[in-house]
């Protein structure tokens, strides 16, 4: 059981970690999407396996289903060719790449030094929970304040995209 | 034993005017705006009926707002005294704090006890009588939504003050009502003298706030509360050097009554008082005479347990009190506007009240307070009648002879003068008799002196007041003689009852030995040795000849005025500029204020430093963004990647360097 | 369970992130761009979860929670501004977007 775990985490974190290397890597937007719906399946995977069965099921939900979805309509809708050759300067790809670096450096050094428990077995993070936390006092109000939000994103993508009236 | 009502009676008090003057400041401008309407366009039926008589009732909202009030608080005092004596005051209070800041907390909480009976009683009460006289005597102003709605919050306001538990709740209530008074004194604010006085009054108010602000300051750091029950109880948990002559108590005390100074018109800040008579004569009477000028003796007795405790700060309130009672009553004699007589005539009488105070008789000078808003606001309300039935005519040499044209002014008039002489057994014989024995009972015999001969020159002024409105001829033109008429019952009403209260409340109030419920709550002086039988006939005495003098003068022989300002021309200048108070003022706002401002503050201070600083940092922000506008590339790709090595570099900073 | 899929899968997230830092920094399509934060906000999910597990504390999924309807809406707004962006000036490429250089 342990070992079936295990090799399903790590196939899919290794299957992550490349189509997320190919969303960045490709010059086609529509095979960057692709790919990120790729990665993000196997995130859901993966927070399966961590036991948050609630977070997957919303990880395919609403990112794979909505927002990537978004994202092709507007691909098509624009109907975007291939990224233009026009390479970089030298000296932004180094710094970049120096500055990811030395952050990947020290921020992996700090998790590889930290002794993270590894969990109770008797960790619960069935959908009932997660409800009765999301509507307690400590998170109602946030709750019900990201139910406006996402009413004037609304509002605000029909203002912005609609043509204006000449 | 407890009565759960009294804890919510009071806030019912408070509401009732507040909610009169909420719904006419929000509806006024739309009723007056319908009323016209209506009127123009024509109609019958209930709904025109309703339309066209709008301020009518807007005027009997404010009127049953005010009458209700005064209802409940009648009940909650009614109920207070059915109580035990030693169980008298309640401390009713919302759920919630105020104020609640790292240890000062000030509850929402009011005080009714004693002492705020009488003073609700006496606010509601007359405050109520004052809202009738209004609606005749203002009901064809254009603007008497505008006059009713404030005539309520100041009554909410006045509440407030006289039933707040704690010194900030009570500040809010004295700020509100100096407001009020402002609003109303300028009420008719196109005329430039109406507005003048009340930017004057406002002024002269801050002068005296602002020591009241200080004062509870220092209450609060050296007493340790600004509640009113536990100040006591702070300033008697001092230690004895606190109580020298210049202690952090006295400061306090000394503080609080330049507060008390301002909106009670002491001297020096008694100059605004008379000016207020700009304001409509109902407003002189509630505020500049029955109620709110009170506030500030309402303060010092409300306070009295901490005034006891120091000498010092007593001997000054008896010495200012009995020095403004008598240089009032002085001015008073020469003026000829008959509002400005009653004005300086209510500034002597408060500094009585604050005479009694100083002397350590506080429960006096509530009694007389108490008396004195009768009678003076009948005199106020007596005055606004003869002004109404002479067309606006204030000024008494245009008067004389109006005793048989309007009968029940003059009366009433008459009852309000006696009781103010100290006629026995009318009502100011009582509260004054009682200043005097306190002044002599304190062994202040020079205090007791003025106080008496202040005594006679008050009813030498009053009848003076009343021989040249009501005795003589008609000394008008004959336009205005044949104008004379009695004023409405609705102004004759409040007249009559208040002349009936003039009449008994002294009586009433030895019946009931208020004195004795009082002094539960006030301090008071032990044995003050037995009332000497002389005094009464002695006060008497100088009030029968101040009223005889004033006959002989004014009605026998009516030449005698002018031959002695002519023999005193001096001292009638001196009187006339009211002791130069005003020209002093005016020099010190004038030149040392304004013109110390614009040489220094001005051109120095604000043009040279204050400018100079601002305009620096702009040309220092400039250049510096000169200097820098080149990072600005406008490239997001770029902006991302600053953020992302700030990012790091901190990252480096917090794991490398600061842990060491 | 495994004691070391906590760590790890804080290590991917970190991974993750750095890929898609690299693609804010490196790539010209707004479009890409915008995958890649999303790709950014991912990675930032998938350590909450890890320390939720460690942490036995529910907490961290709610964040999730959260980051997801502020992804939601931003993608919203985001995309529309893309197409504002494109009407105006034809082209997806950041850079020609540099109206704000001071």
């Amino acid at each position: 059981m342990d070992s079936v775990t295990a090799v399903l985490f790590y196939a899919a974190s290794g299957l992550a970690l490349l189509s997320a290397m190919a969303v960045v890597a490709q010059r086609s937007p529509v095979g960057s999407a692709f790919a990120l719906i790729v990665t993000l399946c196997s995130l859901s995977v993966l927070y399966g396996l961590l036991g948050s069965p609630f977070i997957a099921v919303l990880q395919i939900v609403v990112y794979a289903g909505a927002i990537m979805v978004l994202f092709l309509f507007v691909l098509m809708l624009l109907n975007v060719k291939r990224e233009e050759h026009q390479p970089e300067g030298r000296g932004v790809g180094l710094l970049a790449g120096g500055l990811a670096l030395v952050f990947l450096l020290q921020v992996g050094a700090v998790v590889l030094a930290s002794t993270l428990q590894p969990g109770s077995p008797a960790y619960d993070a069935s959908t009932a929970r997660m409800a009765r936390l999301l509507f307690s006092p400590d998170y109602l109000y946030v709750f019900e304040a990201t139910s406006i939000l996402i009413l004037s994103a609304l509002v605000g993508a029909v203002v912005l995209a609609r043509k204006e009236p000449r | 034993m407890e009565d759960p009502l009294l804890n919510q009676l009071p806030f019912l008090v408070l509401l009732l005017p507040l909610v009169g003057f909420a719904v006419l400041a929000l509806f006024g401008d739309a009723i007056r705006d319908e009323e016209t309407e209506a009127r123009k366009s024509g109609g019958q039926g209930l709904a025109f009926r309703l339309r066209a008589e709008g301020t009518r009732g807007a005027m009997l909202i404010a009127c049953v707002m005010a009458i209700g009030s005064f209802a409940l608080a009648a009940w909650s005092v009614a109920r207070l005294l059915a109580l035990p004596a030693d169980a008298r005051f309640y401390q009713p209070s919302l759920t919630f704090d105020w104020i609640s800041v790292a240890g000062f907390t000030v509850p929402m909480g009011l005080l009714l006890d004693p002492l705020s009976s009488v003073m609700i009683l006496v606010v509601s009460g007359i405050g109520s009588l004052i809202h009738v006289y209004s609606v005749g005597y203002m009901g064809h102003d254009p603007e008497r939504v505008r006059y009713f709605s404030y005539l309520n919050l100041f009554l909410f306001f006045m509440l407030l003050l006289v039933l707040g538990g704690s010194l900030p709740l009570m500040f809010v209530g004295w700020e509100g009502v100096g407001l009020c008074s402002y609003l109303l004194i300028g009420f008719w604010f196109k005329k430039e003298s109406a507005s003048a006085a009340g930017m004057k009054a406002f002024v002269v108010n801050r002068v005296g706030d602002a020591g009241l602000i200080l004062g509870m300051i220092l209450a609060f750091s050296a007493l340790g509360s600004v509640d009113l029950l536990e100040l006591r109880l702070g300033a008697e948990g001092l230690a004895p050097e606190a109580f020298g002559a210049f202690g952090p108590v006295t400061w306090v005390c000394l503080l609080l009554f330049v507060g008390a100074c301002g909106k009670s018109a002491q001297i020096p800040l008694h100059v605004w008082l008379p000016d207020a008579m700009e304001g409509p004569t109902p407003v002189s009477a509630l505020i500049h005479a029955a109620t709110m000028v009170t506030a500030g003796v309402y303060l010092v007795s409300r306070l009295s347990p901490l005034f006891a405790l120091s000498e010092t700060a007593l001997a000054v309130v008896a010495v200012v009190g009995t020095a403004t009672a008598l240089m009032a009553a002085t001015i008073a004699l020469v003026q000829t506007d008959i509002k400005k007589v009653l004005a300086y005539s209510t500034v002597s009488q408060l500094g009585y009240m604050f005479l009694a105070c100083g002397v350590g008789a506080f429960w006096v000078a509530i009694f007389h307070l108490f008396t004195h808003a009768f009678f003076k606001a009948l005199l106020f309300l007596g005055s606004g009648s003869v002004i109404h039935a002479m067309s606006g005519e204030q000024d008494m040499r245009q008067m004389g002879g109006l005793r048989s044209k309007i009968p029940w002014t003059y009366w009433t008039f008459l009852v309000g003068t006696l009781a103010i002489a100290g006629i026995p057994p009318l009502a100011g014989f009582y509260s004054k008799d009682a200043i005097l024995l306190g002044a002599w009972g304190a062994h202040k015999p020079v205090l007791f002196g003025v106080g008496l001969a202040t005594a006679l020159l008050t009813a030498f002024y009053m009848s003076r007041l009343l021989f040249l409105t009501f005795f003589g001829r008609f000394r008008g033109s004959h336009e205005a003689e044949h104008h004379v008429h009695e004023s409405p019952a609705s102004m004759l009403v409040p007249l009559v009852v208040l002349a009936l209260g003039s009449v008994v409340t002294g009586w009433g109030w030895e019946r009931l030995h208020m004195g004795e419920a009082l002094n539960l709550v006030l301090a008071h002086a032990e044995g003050h040795g037995a009332h000497p039988s002389w005094l009464p006939v002695l006060a008497t005495l100088a009030a029968v000849v101040g009223i005889v003098a004033a006959w002989y003068a004014y009605v026998m022989s009516p030449e005698i005025p002018g031959r002695v300002s002519a023999a005193a021309r001096g001292l009638q200048r001196v009187l006339e500029e009211k002791w130069g108070f005003d020209l002093a003022f005016d020099w010190f706002a004038a030149r040392v204020v304004v013109g110390g401002s614009e040489s220094a503050l001005w051109k120095r201070f604000d043009a040279g430093l204050i400018d100079g600083t601002v305009n620096g940092l702009g040309r220092f922000v400039d250049a510096w963004g000169r200097a820098t506008r080149g990072l600005q590339t406008g490239l997001l790709r770029g902006y991302a990647l600053l953020i992302f090595g700030g990012a790091v570099l901190l990252l480096s900073y917090l794991l490398w360097i600061r842990p060491a | 369970m495994n004691p070391a899929l906590v760590p790890h899968a804080v290590l991917l997230s970190l991974a993750l992130f750095v890929i898609g830092a690299l693609g804010v920094f490196l790539r010209r399509n707004v479009i890409t761009v915008f995958m890649s934060i999303e790709l950014m906000l991912n990675a930032v999910n998938l350590a909450f979860v890890a320390f939720s597990r460690s942490w036995d504390r529910l907490d961290g999924q709610v964040l999730v929670f959260f980051v997801m309807t502020v992804a939601a809406a931003e993608a919203a707004v985001g995309l529309a501004i893309v197409l504002a962006l494109h009407r105006h000036k034809d082209t997806l490429d950041v850079d020609a977007f540099s109206l704000l250089k001071g």
